[in-house]
This record gives structure tokens, sequence and C-alpha cells, in this order.
């Protein structure tokens, strides 16, 4: 039963349900994001959010729905689960660089092993998508030698160097010292200004109202409302956002 | 004493057998180390496929062979098989005995480094596309090794040690050596002398442990 793609629209998950064993925690969610997109979710913890984003590079597996990105469907059996992946760049909220290797050999690592680029192509491709982050001084640091907000830059270059068409971000500032967060949001803004399509879970409002065209709550495994950042932030219509959103701006 | 137990004419006659033994201890230990290694690795990849139809008898065969003392299973296959019409050399009875044995130890260290890796490590990994193996091979396994270096090298040095079981299945290594060289001179010298050898050759190996062991207790503090 594998939906027909709509024409630009570069992510669409049908009728996600998630079940980890007793536990249901994505209760059929539909989510489509648009070519050049930018799609903010936002919602309390234990909500479903990073299950969402896993649905979507299936990193975990959905019970049941359907998920097309890219014109590829997800699900299929027959899909080249690792090929399809290169098209989809996740950032973790813990960075996740291997420690082992210097920033620009975490950049590299799957430009060599499954794009198939020769070491110099994948070094000159690595060096470009360090600078892009404004990390080019910085290729042959090891993870520990970076702060945080760099350590996360150099995980944002390694998803882009593979040339995504959407970039799914799961909290990427949650773990930062505040004085550090600017860095990588404007990294963000770049990549948006570019026209990167992109899926972000995060508490960033600020971020959210200059960034997002459409903000996204979810509430225990369901999209409760969607819209506008305005819409969503200062006219909420379902109680459980106006709840939440006020919650949030309290602090 | 020191006229039996290092008797210096002794050395002079004995030394050339010793010293072929212990050509042969160092070139056994460099079979057997790497065979073990070698099915450490297969167990310890192995163990992270989570369907019960993989780990279950895995752990049976780890359990099993840890259980099952080396020299029991060397004298097993050696002199137990043929029995069964299976005949082996000693060099094939060894290399099978230390596969199965150290394999299974080897295995269970691997298996820790491996789950000492925090499971972002490879969700980081899949995502950007590497496969399974990949995923071991490029980011697990070099972090789970640098964690359980002390573990493993610990273990190389039983295995090196154990190498002397060879001498039950006639194979010419260090110890056999010696005791063939006993019974010629009818002196114990021989054996003083092998002994000597291991200190000399697994001396180093025991500082560099220390040292590392330190190393990770400082740094776990
Ligand atoms: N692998 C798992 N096994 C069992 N339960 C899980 C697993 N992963 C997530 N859950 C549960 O699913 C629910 C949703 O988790 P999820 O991480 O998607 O929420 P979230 O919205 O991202 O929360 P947070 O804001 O705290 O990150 C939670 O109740 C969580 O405990
Ligand atoms: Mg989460």
């Amino acid at each position: 039963m594998a939906a027909k793609p709509i024409a630009g629209s570069i992510v669409q998950a049908r009728g996600i349900h998630k079940h980890f064993g007793a536990l249901h925690v994505l209760k059929g969610v539909d989510l489509l994001l648009a070519e050049r997109e930018l799609v903010f979710v936002i919602g309390p913890s234990g909500s479903g959010k990073s299950t969402l984003l896993r649905c979507l590079n299936r990193l975990e597996e959905p019970s049941s729905g359907s998920v097309m990105v890219d014109g590829v469907d997800m699900l299929d059996a027959r899909t080249d689960i690792n090929h399809a992946r290169q098209r989809i760049g996740m950032v973790f909220q813990s960075f996740n660089l291997y420690p082992h290797m210097t920033a620009l050999g975490n950049v590299t690592l799957a430009l060599r092993k499954v794009a198939g680029k020769t070491r110099n192509e994948a070094d000159t491709l690595g060096h470009a998508a360090l600078a892009r982050v404004g990390l080019a001084d910085r290729a042959g640091h090891t993870p520990g030698q970076l702060s945080g907000g760099q350590q996360q830059r150099v995980a944002i270059a390694r998803a882009i160097a593979l040339e995504p068409r959407v970039m799914l971000f799961d909290e990427p500032t949650s773990s930062l010292d505040p004085e550090l967060v600017g860095s990588v949001l404007g990294v963000m803004r770049d990549l948006r200004e570019s026209g990167m399509a992109m899926i972000v879970v995060s508490h960033e409002m600020g971020f959210a109202r200059n960034a997002a065209d459409r903000v996204v709550f979810m509430d225990e495994g369901a999209i409760v409302e969607e819209g506008t950042p305005a819409e969503i932030f200062e006219r909420p219509v379902q109680e459980r956002t106006r709840a939440f959103i006020g919650q949030i701006q309290r602090h | 004493m020191l006229q039996t137990f290092f008797n210096l004419e002794i050395v002079g006659a004995a030394w050339r057998i010793i010293l072929a033994g212990l050509g042969n201890t160092v070139l056994l230990s460099l079979v057997v180390v790497p065979l073990g290694l070698l099915g450490g690795l297969a167990l310890a990849t192995l163990a992270s496929v989570r369907n019960p139809w993989v780990r279950w008898p895995l752990m049976a065969w780890v359990d099993f062979f840890r259980a099952f003392p080396p020299l029991v299973l060397l004298i097993f296959l050696f002199a137990g098989l043929p029995f069964a019409g299976v005949e082996l050399g000693g060099f094939a009875c060894v290399c099978i005995a230390f596969f199965l044995n150290t394999g299974a130890y080897y295995g269970e260290i691997l298996r820790a480094g491996v789950e000492s890796v925090p499971t972002g490590q490879s969700e980081a990994a899949r995502s950007t596309g590497l496969g399974r193996l990949q995923t071991m091979l490029f980011v697990v396994l070099p972090q789970a090794v640098r964690n359980v270096l002390p573990d493993l090298l610990s273990n190389t040095l039983e295995v090196v040690k154990l190498t002397s079981l060879g001498s039950v299945v006639a194979m010419p290594e260090l110890l056999f050596q010696a005791r063939q060289a006993q019974s010629l001179t009818y002196n114990p010298t021989p054996i003083v002398l092998a002994a000597a050898i291991y200190f000399l050759m697994l001396w180093p190996l025991v500082r560099l442990l220390s040292r590392l062991e330190n190393r990770a207790l400082a740094g776990r503090g």
C-alpha cells in the first residue's frame, strides 16, 4: 500500500504507529514536509518526538504506517536502507561524534565507506563541509579537543557532507552551555537559507519564530495542533497546546 | 645446590634444544593468539545480534568452552577423537583447542567492550548509511578494544603461558624441549632455564599491563 509521493514534498509520513511492547508511543502520526520547508516540532517530554524522527530514517522500525523520503519508500524491504539514509541527515542531542577520529575523519567516514569516494575526494568534500560550519581550522582536532558547540557543528558537517535532501535535528542544542547555543543555531539558519528541508525538535522558541515555516505540537504520541509560529505561539486553539506554550514561556 | 639446579655444564649442553623450544613457543603464540582473537571477534560480533536464535546458542557455546578445562579439551581432541576415526596432528589439536577455549575468553572480553560503547555511536554511524558490519568495524570495535585493552592484554598473557600445554601433545615448544633436555641430562637445570626464559619473555608484558591498569584506574578516578 505504498502511497504515491506528492509532488514537491520531500518527506511523507502517514499513519505512523509505534509500540514498544505494551507502550503505544506513536498513535497514527501524519507528517508532510515540503521541499525547502522547516518544520519545528515541540511537545512535552515523552510525547514521542524523538521516536517520530527515528522512524523517518528507520533507526526505529514503525509498527505500521508508511514513510516516503525523496520518493523512496523507506519501509519497503526492497529499499537499500543504507543508500536511502545518505539522503536523510540526522543530528543528535548528544552529538555522537566518533571519539577515536579527528573532525575530518568523522566527516569523511561515510563519504568513503558508503558514498564510495576515494580518500582524496572525501577529504576535499570533508574540508568543504567543515568550512560550511565554520570549522575549517579544526579538521585535525579530535572531539575531545572541541567545545560542545564545535562538536555539534562537526556532527552537522558529517551529515551535510553526504548532501542529504532533508535534515533531522533532535534537540541539537539541549546539551550545550547557553553561550554555545548561538553558534549551532547560526549554522542551522545558514542551512535553512540554502534551501535545506529540515525537521527540528527543539525548545529554542526564538529560533522557531525566526526560521520555522510551521510548528507542530505533539502530545501523547499524536499531533495535537499545527500552524505558523505565530498561530501556535500567540493564538493556540487547543487547550493542551495553550497549557504547554504557557508552561515553556514561563521559563 | 647450584650444581643441581643451575649446572653450567648442563646449560652448555642443553641451550640449543631449549632455544629451539623458545622459537617454537613464539611461533605457536603467533598462531594461537590471532586465532583466539578471530574467534573472539566473531563471537562478539554475533553477540550484538538480538535474535534469540543467535543469542542463546552463542551464550551456551561461550559458557561451555570457558568451563571446559583447556588441558582436558586438548587431550580429548588428541587422544579421544581418534576413537571416532578422526586423527589430527598435535599442531592441529592445539590450534582447535585454543580457537575454542581462548576464543571464548576473548569473545567475552570483546563483548563487554562492545557493550561499553554508547548506542548513540552506532546510531550515528547507521544514520549516515554505514551497514551493520561497517559500523562494527570502523566505529564500535576500535572504541571497544581501547576500552578493554588491559583485559585483552591480560588474556594474551595467559594464552602465551597456556602454549606450554602443547607439550602434552608432543609439540616441541619451550616446556617440551626443556623436559626432553632434562631426561637426557638427568638434571633439572633445563627446567629452571625454561622457567627463566618464560619469565624474561613475559615480564615486560606484565609491566605494560600494570601500567595500563594503573592508567585505567587513574582515568576512572
Ligand atoms: N527503545 C525504547 N524502548 C522502550 N520505550 C521507549 C524506547 N524509546 C522510547 N521509549 C518511550 O517512548 C516514549 C516516547 O519517547 P521519545 O523519546 O520519543 O519522547 P520525546 O518526545 O523525544 O521526549 P524528550 O523530550 O524527553 O526527548 C517515552 O515514554 C519513552 O520512554
Ligand atoms: Mg527526545
